[in-house]
Formats: structure tokens, C-alpha cells, sequence
């Protein structure tokens, strides 16, 4: 890294941003942004997906070089040349996602990722007991695979203070975990930071902000929009901030024509093909007719395996464990469940509910190419692929959920998050479905498209469908549902009406109070 | 100054035409470099290379006579790549197919008419298939790297033929030549006229025209087009992995087996040790060359061919070991391979950062 001319800057400020742009290609994904963060303080940083969040802690930690600007440590300005020189000078950062080795043990994974002069035998020793110290108790033998996402992120938190950081930056920490493990990380980072430590603060989780932060910067379209102290504003005018314009109140009608069972779960049991997936146990739930029904729990609870399962993209072994407007249909594929007017949409956007390179109208066929809705097939075995009525069931979509892109048949990929997840919904909800499953149905998506995405799910359960929401977040559970069941390792609760439900009891559904010791045993002893 | 690679936020469809011929050009460049490290010419070297074959009927025949099993190769090769299944054993899946189809020649003699041919045919397509399921069982059941397995089944099926042809298929009156005998009235394709072209050329162009419709027309395509780009679209589209590589590997090793009887039914007109200039390898070449489309492909089967018969011409004509064609042909994998990051990524100048920029 390269040092030059030091600029006079106060004692307790650690760090200063100054017109720092990046550009990719023609698009300035930061521009001009000034920060600045100081010793013993937590700073959040807000924005909406796709704001310029990532790029600017990206760079403020090495792993990206800004086109323009400069960055002041210490007061010193400097070049961060990589992940490896911000660390040397005091910075750690905490990433969404977690980079471990899951058939390693905690103390290897932390060993692999220190400097050599840190790595030595009483590593084992320091790990617990500055684990313990800071309250994010760790054993250092145990194995990855073995814990849990909370717990993982604390082996995460755990690497970066054995570095003695004078900044931590941290990227959504609470988005993987329960209320009541949130509250613990609260405290280590309050301890942190009167320990002088600064700490900036990605979230999109309003009122954990107000609670935590001391300072607030937010960012729009790459922009610097407001710098504010959190504590004097509401989540309303936080969100206003973020976004630009008021935020579109949902409309909800009580659900009063609760009709037939539509989709029923019993007894369904599905067993992971990989060593590190989730095993679902004994898993009941009635959907009926008109209501939405949501099942919230912390990523990696068995989300993924139990949407596979009820779509059919895992088949199961017992026909009766999935049924779908009274046919039993655990042992047929996804398309067979398709034709019993069910749709699907599943939590990944690119790469699973459409396929990235490929145009809106092909991502169509996607799901379309064997079901018969309309009176028009989109395909006919050998005769081939109807391009008319895709274009026209795209051009309907397109209109109707309002998806914006650069030309109505764009590649899928081009699309942002919120206009290809309303993409994705459109295109299963222009079947006008019986059965609608829906895995994390706004995630990471603008608050304009998530707003019209839960209201076309209010809609279409009022006008009769049934609905099955899977949901790591609260706020959208609570704004959505007329019954609430929570996953944990693999088990469902039961599901509880919505208006009789607190945060803190779904939290405690979520860390497992609901779980049947003889489930797991019969895991433990069963394949 | 540094350069670097900067992700495109869309595939470029420019690059995506251009970098095949961009890879054209800078072969033709290092070859030229090569041939006057080598002490020749090279500007007469690169024109006896790639111009010769073109300026005499007789070459412009062999051309075509090459081109036929490359192209019919090279289109398997190119659906099976698309759908991200590997299928490297395409040289044995030809041999195990002129094997299998020289079954009628070698014991049904007597056997003569159009439907001997037709069965010849069928069975190299079988042999070629069958030895293509081996890798497909393996994927399946197994899990097994099909990459590893459908290569090293080539020295499998090379080994095979040339035990047989040394042994128990040897021509009885061939003074002890490792030959069979030779093929003969309906065991052999038909040829157009007196020359070496022969009706295989008509069937591999067919092939690459049923296969451009297979992919761009019907749900087939669409099927190996999504699980070859996202796997877990395909599971979302209810299409089925498993059944995707049994389809490529059948696929693309009974087209290479019906390349393996054709040539040994045509040009060659008897079994013998050995039946191929590793069309089975080079096809790879050509399958990437043209875009993995069928239609590409017949191209760069053109251009992979006239590398064959460049080769032959510089050896001829300035003693240079006709090897010098599979240099060519390696030359131009690396560099497609190398020019087709383009598709996805620019290069940009780096300029020196500071704060006043």
C-alpha cells in the first residue's frame, strides 16, 4: 500500500471518505460519497438493494479499488490494496455470507484465515476465551457442519477480534438470526464500541438501527442522500429516506370466505441427499382456501428442502405426504403438481425461478412448457414452441405486475432484483393458481416492488387461492398472514392464528421450543 | 499502467461472433511466428497451409471428405456441451462404431443390398452408443467424473480394434496384414462420381440441420439450452438431469459411431488398426469453434478440415512433420477458449489511482 501526504483530521475520528466514486463501466455504482466514522461509535449504513452498500464497504475493506476519491485512516491517507492490507490496519468485516469449511472444525477455520504469526498452539485457548469474554460462546473443536447459523457467524465475529480491530464492518448481521440472538449481538458490539472500537452497520432492518446506531448514513442510486442520527427519526421516515417517496400502505381485508383445504402436509418426511442439508421431520400443515398461510425461522432451518418438497422438485417416497386440491401427489414431479393449478416460485430469482441469460419470454416456457392454463398451448410436443403466446402471456405479465426493463423481451439478467422477482411472481400468478407456494417472496427487493408483490399475494388469496408464504422476515410475516408456523432444524410447529402471535414467541419457536426429542433421535437412528 | 478484466454487465453479442474469428487470426499470426522459428517462409508456409487446400479440386474433395465426420462429431459434441455434460470420447465411440458396423462386411458378406448398408449404419450408431452409456451409467449411478471415464474408454475401444484386427476379424488372405478384408458393393457409401466425396457428407449436414431445429424449434433444445445454464432452473422447469445426460451421451456417441462406420464404409473401405486422425478429439475443437450451434459447426468442420489437409501440404512441400496440424488445431482451442473470456468480461486500462484524477 502507498502512503502519502498525512491531512489534519481530530483524534477520534478513525476513518474519512471523501468523493469516493466507483464506476463499472458507465455506471457510477458510488458517487462522490463522504463518510465518516469515529472511534467507540456504531455508524449504520442504509440503502435499498442495489443503493451502493456493498461497493463502499467493499472498498473501504480492499476487496475493490475506487475510480476516484480518497480514503483517510487514521489520518493518513492511503491506498487499501487488498482484504489482506485492511486487515493489517486494523479493519474486520463480518460478510452476509459466511465463508466456511463445514467439515472443519471452528479453531481450523479460524486458523486458515489468520496470519501466520497468529496461527500458533494456544490459538484453541485464545478462541474460547475471547469468545467468552465478548459473550459468543464457541468450543473450538466442534465441528462447522454441527452448528448453527447464529453460531456461525460468531466463529466469523470470533476471527475478526482475535485481529484486534479498530473497525469491524458488518453486512446484515441479524438477517440470519432470532430475535433473542440479535439481542446478544447487541451486546457484544455495545461492548465493542466502548472498548473504542468503531463499528459500521449494514442493515435494512429499521428499528434494530434506531436501537443500535449512533450515526446513520444513507444511500440512494450511489448517492449520499442523508446523514442523520437515527434515534431522532421514526422507521417511517428512515424508509423514506431510503426510498425516495412514501412507501405504498398494503390494503388487507380480513380473510372471511375460508374455504376447502388446498394443500395438506402429513406426516411428510424427506431426507437430504447432502451431507449438510436439512432433514424434514413429520411436517403437518393444512392451507386452505382464501388464507395465506406463512412459515417463518432463521435461514437454513429447512426452507429450501420443504419448498423442494412441496413443489415436487424433491419427489417423496409416501403419496400422501404432500396433496393438492384433494389428490395425493407426494410421489409426482413438478409438473404433475402444476396441472393441479399449483405455482410455485421459489426463493432464488436468478439461477433457479428463471434462468439469467435467457429472454423474458423463454423464462416464460420456464415454468409454462407443461401446463395448459389458456386455450392456447405454449408448446405442442414435436410441432414446437408457440413464440406468439409467450410473447403475449410476457407482454401481460409485463403490464399487469409492472415490470420495468430496457425492452419488453429483455435477457432476465439485465432485469434489477425487484423487477425480476415481480417477474417471476407475475408469471406463476398470470395462471390465476388454486395452490401458490412462494419462498422469501421480497427478498432483497426494492420497498416499491415488495409492496405491490404482498399486495398481489393479499389479492389472490381473497379471491379464493390458498397460499404458502416462506419467510425469514418478520415484518413481511406479520403484514401478510392469517396463520403463522415456524421451521426449525426441520420441524414445524403448528401453525397459530397471526393476530395471536408475538415476535418473541416466534422467536422462541424458532430456536427449537416446539422440536420432539424423539424426531431427532429417530434422525440420529434412522437412514 | 495494469490491465485488467472487467465484467460486462451483459454477454456481448458482438464478441460472441468475433472471437472465433479473432482466435482465427491470432492462430494464423503465431503460426507464421512458428513456421520462421522453424527456418521457413512463412508467408509461403501459411499460404500452402490454409490457401493450397483451397485452389484445387482434388484438395477442395479431401477437404470435404474430412469435414463430413467432424461435423457429424462435432454437432453431438456441441448439444451435449450446451447442456454442460462432457462427453470427451467422442475417438472411441467412432472406433467402437466402425467396429460394431463392420460386423455386416466382415461376416454377412454374401449379404448385399441396400438395407446391409442401412444395418451397417444402424449398428455403428448402436456401438458408438454403447460405448457413449458407459460414462452416461457412471454420471448416474455413480457420480463418476464423466470427463475421466468417456476419455479413457478411447484407448479402450482403440486396443479392442486392434486386437481384432490382428486376430480373430483379420482378412484370411491378407498376408497377414492387420486388415480385414475389404469392403465391398453395398457395404461400401456411395460416392458422387469417380471421386473420394461421399454420401456422409449429405448425412452430417442433415445431422446439423435436424439438430439446429432440435434446439432452436422444440422443448428438447430448450431443455438442454436451461439445464446446461442454470441446473436448478431445470429442476424448477421439471426436467430431469439424470435423463439429460443418458439423452447427450446416446446422442452424441451414436452420431460418432455412425462417423467411425461411415469412414471405415467410405474413404477407408476396410477395418484396420487405425481409422481416424483423432477426428473424434478435433471435433471438440470444432464444436467450440462453431458456437456450439449445428450450424457453426459445418464451418468449422470446413476450417478443422483444411488444417488436416494443410498439414499434409506443408510436408509435402517443405518437410515440415505433418504434426504441425495438431499444433495448429491446439493453437486454436487456447485461443478460443482464451478469446471467448471477451463474451463476458472487457479489458480496460488501468490508469495509476490517486486523489486527483
Amino acid at each position: 500500500m502507498s502512503i502519502s501526504n498525512p491531512s489534519k483530521s481530530a483524534t477520534s475520528v478513525l476513518l474519512e471518505v471523501h468523493a469516493l466514486t466507483k464506476k463499472f463501466g458507465d455506471f457510477a455504482a458510488n458517487k462522490g460519497v463522504n463518510l465518516v466514522l469515529e472511534a467507540g461509535k456504531i455508524h449504520a449504513l442504509l440503502g435499498e438493494n442495489g443503493a451502493g452498500k456493498s461497493t463502499l464497504v467493499k472498498m473501504i475493506y480492499g476487496a475493490l479499488q475506487p475510480t476516484s476519491g480518497r480514503i483517510v485512516w487514521q489520518g493518513k491517507e492511503l491506498h487499501i490494496d487488498n482484504p489482506a492490507a485492511a486487515r493489517e490496519l486494523g479493519i474486520g468485516m463480518v460478510f452476509q455470507h459466511f465463508s466456511l469449511f463445514e467439515a472443519l472444525t471452528v479453531a481450523e477455520n479460524i486458523s486458515l484465515a489468520l496470519p501466520a504469526q497468529l496461527r500458533n498452539k494456544d490459538l484453541n485457548h485464545r478462541i474460547a476465551s475471547l469468545s467468552k469474554d465478548y459473550g459468543l460462546p464457541l468450543n473450538p473443536d466442534a465441528l462447522v457442519a454441527d452448528l448453527s447459523v447464529g453460531e456461525r457467524q460468531r466463529i466469523e465475529i470470533v476471527r475478526c477480534l482475535l485481529q484486534e480491530p479498530r473497525l469491524l464492518i458488518m453486512d446484515e448481521p441479524t438477517a440470519v438470526l432470532t430475535p433473542q440472538e440479535a439481542e446478544a449481538l447487541f451486546a457484544t458490539l455495545n461492548r465493542l464500541t466502548n472498548e473504542g472500537c468503531a463499528v459500521l452497520y449494514i442493515s435494512h432492518r429499521l428499528e434494530e438501527v434506531k436501537q443500535l446506531c449512533h450515526d446513520a448514513t444513507i444511500l440512494r442510486h450511489g448517492e449520499v442522500v442523508a446523514q442523520l442520527d437515527p434515534q431522532q427519526e421514526t422507521a417511517a421516515t428512515l424508509a423514506q429516506h431510503m426510498v425516495g417517496t412514501s412507501v405504498h400502505q398494503i390494503s388487507r381485508q380480513s380473510a372471511d370466505n375460508i374455504g376447502d383445504v388446498l394443500l395438506e402436509l402429513q406426516n411428510l418426511n424427506q431426507y437430504s441427499d447432502t451431507p449438510f442439508g436439512v432433514d424434514l421431520l413429520g411436517i403437518n400443515l393444512q392451507v386452505r382456501s382464501g388464507e395465506i398461510v406463512s412459515i417463518a425461522g432463521i435461514a437454513g432451518n429447512g426452507q429450501g428442502e420443504l419448498f423442494a418438497a412441496i413443489s415436487g422438485e424433491t419427489v417423496n417416497a409416501d403419496r400422501d405426504a404432500v396433496t393438492i386440491q384433494t389428490m395425493p401427489c407426494g410421489q409426482l414431479g413438478i409438473n404433475a403438481r402444476r396441472q393441479l393449478q399449483s405455482a410455485f416460485v421459489p426463493e432464488e430469482r436468478n439461477g433457479h425461478a428463471a434462468v439469467g441469460e435467457f429472454s423474458l419470454t423463454e423464462n416464460i416456457l420456464l415454468s409454462h412448457h407443461a401446463v395448459r392454463d389458456g386455450e392456447v398451448a405454449v408448446q405442442n410436443g414435436w410441432s414446437g414452441i408457440n413464440r406468439a403466446e409467450l410473447a403475449r402471456i410476457n407482454q401481460h405479465v409485463s403490464d399487469t405486475y409492472d415490470v420495468r426493463s430496457a425492452s419488453v423481451d429483455a435477457e432476465a439478467g439485465s432485469l434489477s432484483g425487484g423487477n425480476l422477482q415481480k417477474f417471476v411472481v407475475g408469471r406463476e400468478l398470470d395462471r390465476k393458481p388454486k395452490v401458490l407456494v412462494i419462498n422469501q417472496p421480497t427478498w432483497g427487493v426494492d420497498a416499491g416492488a415488495a409492496a405491490l408483490i404482498r399486495q398481489v399475494l393479499i389479492d389472490l388469496s381473497r379471491q379464493g387461492s390458498a397460499i404458502l408464504v416462506i419467510s425469514q422476515d418478520l415484518d413481511e410475516i406479520f403484514e401478510l398472514s392469517d396463520r403463522i408456523a415456524v421451521i426449525s432444524r426441520g420441524q414445524l410447529s403448528a401453525a397459530y392464528g397471526a393476530s395471536d402471535m408475538t415476535r418473541e414467541e416466534i422467536g422462541l419457536l424458532m430456536s427449537g421450543a416446539h422440536e420432539k426429542a424423539n424426531l431427532i433421535q429417530d434422525q440420529t437412528g434412522g437412514i | 499502467m495494469q490491465l485488467i478484466l472487467e465484467k460486462r454487465a451483459q454477454a456481448s453479442h458482438f464478441m460472441h461472433f468475433a472471437s472465433p474469428l479473432l482466435a482465427i487470426s491470432l492462430t494464423v499470426l503465431l503460426g507464421g511466428v512458428i513456421f520462421s522459428a522453424m527456418g521457413q517462409p512463412p508467408l509461403t508456409a501459411l499460404y500452402i497451409y490454409f490457401v493450397d487446400p483451397l485452389t484445387s479440386l482434388w484438395a477442395i474433395e479431401e477437404v470435404l471428405v474430412k469435414a463430413a465426420p467432424l461435423v457429424l462429431i462435432g454437432v453431438g459434441l456441441s448439444i451435449t456441451f450446451r447442456a454442460n455434460v462432457w462427453n470427451i470420447g467422442a475417438e472411441g465411440q467412432l472406433t467402437a462404431g466402425a467396429i460394431l458396423g463392420a460386423i455386416i462386411p466382415i461376416f454377412f458378406a454374401q449379404w448385399q443390398s441396400p438395407l446391409a448398408l442401412i444395418t451397417m449404419l444402424a449398428l455403428g450408431m448402436l456401438g458408438g452408443a454403447m460405448l457413449a452409456a458407459i460414462p452416461a451409467l457412471l454420471k448416474t449411478r455413480f457420480g463418476v467424473n464423466e470427463i475421466l471415464t468417456s476419455l479413457m474408454l478411447v484407448y479402450v475401444a482403440q486396443l479392442l480394434l486392434d486386437w481384432i484386427i490382428r486376430g480373430p476379424w483379420k482378412d484370411p488372405h491378407g498376408y497377414n496384414f492387420p486388415k480385414s478384408v475389404a469392403f465391398d458393393g453395398w457395404h461400401l457409401i456411395p460416392t458422387y462420381g469417380d471421386g473420394r466425396v461421399h454420401m456422409g457428407l449429405i448425412i452430417a449436414l442433415l445431422a446439423a440441420l435436424i439438430l439446429y431445429w432440435l434446439m432452436t424449434r422444440t422443448i428438447k433444445g430448450f431443455e438442454v439450452r436451461v439445464i446446461g445454464s442454470a441446473p436448478r432452473a431445470g429442476a424448477f422447469a421439471g426436467f430431469s438431469q439424470t435423463k439429460m445426460v443418458w439423452f447427450c451421451f446416446l446422442l452424441s456417441g451414436a452420431l460418432a459411431g455412425l462417423a467411425g462406420i461411415i469412414e471405415v464404409a467410405g474413404p477407408i473401405g476396410q477395418l484396420q488398426p487405425h481409422i481416424s486422425p483423432n477426428y473424434g478429439f478435433t471435433a471438440i475443437i470444432v464444436a467450440f469453434l462453431g458456437r456450439l450451434n449445428p450450424i457453426g459447426v459445418i464451418f468449422a468442420g470446413l476450417l478443422l478440415a483444411i488444417s488436416y489437409i494443410g498439414g499434409e501440404g506443408v510436408q509435402i512441400e517443405l518437410g515440415i512433420s505433418d504434426k504441425t496440424a495438431q499444433v495448429f488445431q491446439g493453437m486454436l482451442l487456447f485461443f478460443i477458449l482464451m478469446c471467448d473470456t471477451l463474451i463476458h468480461y472487457r479489458v480496460r486500462l488501468l490508469k495509476p489511482q490517486g486523489g486527483a484524477l
